[in-house]
């Protein structure tokens, strides 16, 4: 089973480290994440640019807006996911709780809903139609 | 449902749910099928008699009961059909099995509505309705709180137990300590609500105190943990007490007051024995710990004639184990017994100059106590006032009204109220 594993933390907190620190975090991320590859774990993974990069982006009447910025000031941005293969929830956990991040911001693990029975039909019904 | 059948529903029915929760993986559907399987057994059992290993029947029946269902259903959704085969070519049938070899699935099962990604209330939901077989009308009633509240909070459990895969296992030893520590506390919060409700009119709502002692008995049987064992000891020491903690028209005993030949010694036995069995683990905590000053208060003849040595001895150890205000206060409440009240008085004074428990109305009546018997009636009817202020209890509100009653009385006799 799938879950994504969102990383929050205070992304300001993240820019004042001193870049010997930072290093040594990002030697962690990279141990961490070839760990996960090993044991067959890992599906995907991304670090974010910070939020003052970020753009939100509504429709609304058919009409497109854009505003500068995440959608929500908040204390911890989110900076980055793991989409992960686990065995249940208990498994998932571990997982989270080993990426670097855990021990100054959260991680906030979801469950990813399967379509793979619904693509299925749907192709299997698409198929029926054009014979 | 006859007698026979209705008193195997009381003893039986948590457990061959929980192994239908083991063998279906779904809560709702293992409850579907666990009513079914006790009403084919209503049904039947009077005529065909009943059957030679009865809880593998019941689980046996129930399962097919809920294949049979998924397959009836999967004419409507195809995808069930793949679950029902699924469950259909399961290994050892039940009814091949008799009861004895029969796998407890009850800690799995506690374990499971106990999980730390479930909120604590609906921990406490959860745990009454599915091992404890409570209505949720009942703990709705237990817990004031409308029983639609109580309902919604068990089906949004259930729906994450099944959305994020919360896997219905035993934890691991890595994992044991930490998840242990939620399924105790599970239990503890439902005792204390049961002993002490945190308010309302009852002192005391005896239903949940018996629940709590059941789960922890359950727990120390299936589960050999020092701590666990310590936490039935402590509910056990407690419950020994209840005649003796409110008068007959409802009002609140202190220990020291108590009536110590109404006292429960059985429990007090059982109690004391389960503690001596945790200490000698070496592997106990905070719950053995509280069990082992419950058990010295427990064993002595009177207030003035208690260990209070041993006891303040048992707090330094607890701080340590689990430091906290409340345990810092009882522990104040001890060293003034042992080395008189303005010894107590100057660490409660202490603890409350620090802020946390300003707001607690037992740390308030514990200082008016000391305060009185340093003849201090001033401040002592300060405090009293603080702490009837703060407290939700009624009983405890009516026990502080007959403390001030009575500090008021003699204030006016002496004419003055000594000041220091």
């Amino acid at each position: 089973m799938r879950y994504l594993c969102l990383i929050y933390e205070n992304e300001k907190a993240w820019e004042s480290l001193p870049p010997s620190e930072a290093e040594a975090i990002m030697g962690e991320y990279f141990g961490f994440t070839e760990q996960i590859r090993g044991n067959g774990k890992f599906v995907a993974g991304e670090a974010l640019q910070p939020t003052p990069t970020a753009t939100t982006v509504r429709v609304r009447n058919g009409k497109i807006s854009t505003t500068d910025g995440p959608f929500a000031e908040t204390k911890e941005q989110l900076g980055g996911f793991y989409l992960i293969d686990a065995k249940d929830l208990n498994d998932a956990i571990q997982v989270a709780s080993k990426i670097p991040s855990a021990r100054v911001g959260s991680i906030e693990v979801r469950p990813v809903i399967d379509f793979s029975q619904e693509m299925e039909k749907r192709e299997q019904e698409g198929a029926g139609a054009s014979v | 449902m006859s007698d026979p059948i209705e008193e195997l529903f009381r003893t039986e029915s948590r457990r061959v749910l929980a192994t239908l929760i083991r063998l279906l993986g779904d809560f709702d559907l293992a409850e579907e099928a666990m009513q079914e399987a006790f009403t084919t057994a209503v049904e039947r059992w009077p005529t065909e008699g009943t059957p030679k290993n009865p809880r593998a029947w019941l689980v046996s029946t129930g399962r097919f009961k809920a294949i049979d269902q998924l397959r009836r259903r999967a004419r409507f959704d195809a995808s069930l059909a793949a679950v029902a085969d699924r469950l259909g070519n399961g290994v050892t049938p039940p009814h091949e099995l008799d009861d004895d070899s029969l796998e407890d699935d009850r800690l799995r099962l506690i374990f499971t509505c106990c999980h730390p990604a479930l909120q604590p209330d609906a921990q406490i939901a959860l745990t009454l309705r599915e091992v404890c077989g409570l209505t949720t009308e009942e703990i709705a009633r237990a817990f004031l709180t409308p029983a639609p509240t109580l309902a919604q909070r068990i089906v949004r459990a259930k729906a994450k137990i099944k959305a994020a895969r919360i896997p219905y296992h035993i934890p691991s030893r890595a994992e044991l300590p930490e998840r242990l520590a939620t399924v105790l506390h599970v239990i503890y919060l439902v005792f204390n609500e049961g002993y002490s409700a945190s308010s309302g009119g009852s002192l005391t709502r005896l239903e949940l105190s018996v629940e709590a002692i059941r789960l922890g008995r359950l727990l120390t049987e299936l589960l050999p943990e020092p701590e666990a064992a310590g936490l039935l000891a402590l509910m056990l020491l407690h419950e020994s007490r209840r005649a003796s903690r409110t008068t007959a028209d409802g009002e609140l005993v202190l220990l020291d007051d108590q009536d110590r030949s109404s006292w429960n010694r059985e429990l007090i036995a059982e109690g004391v024995t389960l503690v001596e069995r945790a200490l000698r683990s070496r592997n106990f905590g905070p719950y053995t710990l509280q069990a082992a000053i419950a058990a010295v208060h427990a064993e002595a003849p009177s207030a003035a004639d208690t260990d209070w040595a041993e006891i303040v001895g048992l707090y330094d150890v607890l701080r340590k184990a689990d430091p906290s205000p409340v345990i810092e206060l009882n522990r104040a409440a001890a060293v003034a017994m042992r080395d008189g009240p303005e010894n107590g008085l100057v660490l409660i004074d202490g603890i409350l100059a620090r802020g946390e428990l300003a707001d607690y109305a037992v740390a308030h009546s514990t200082r008016a106590e000391l305060c009185r018997r340093l003849g201090r009636t001033a401040d002592a009817v300060d405090s009293y006032r603080r702490a009837h202020a703060l407290t939700r209890q009624e009983a405890q509100r009516r026990f502080i009204d007959r403390k001030l009653g009575a500090l008021l009385e003699a204030g006016d006799g002496t004419n003055h109220v000594p000041r220091h």
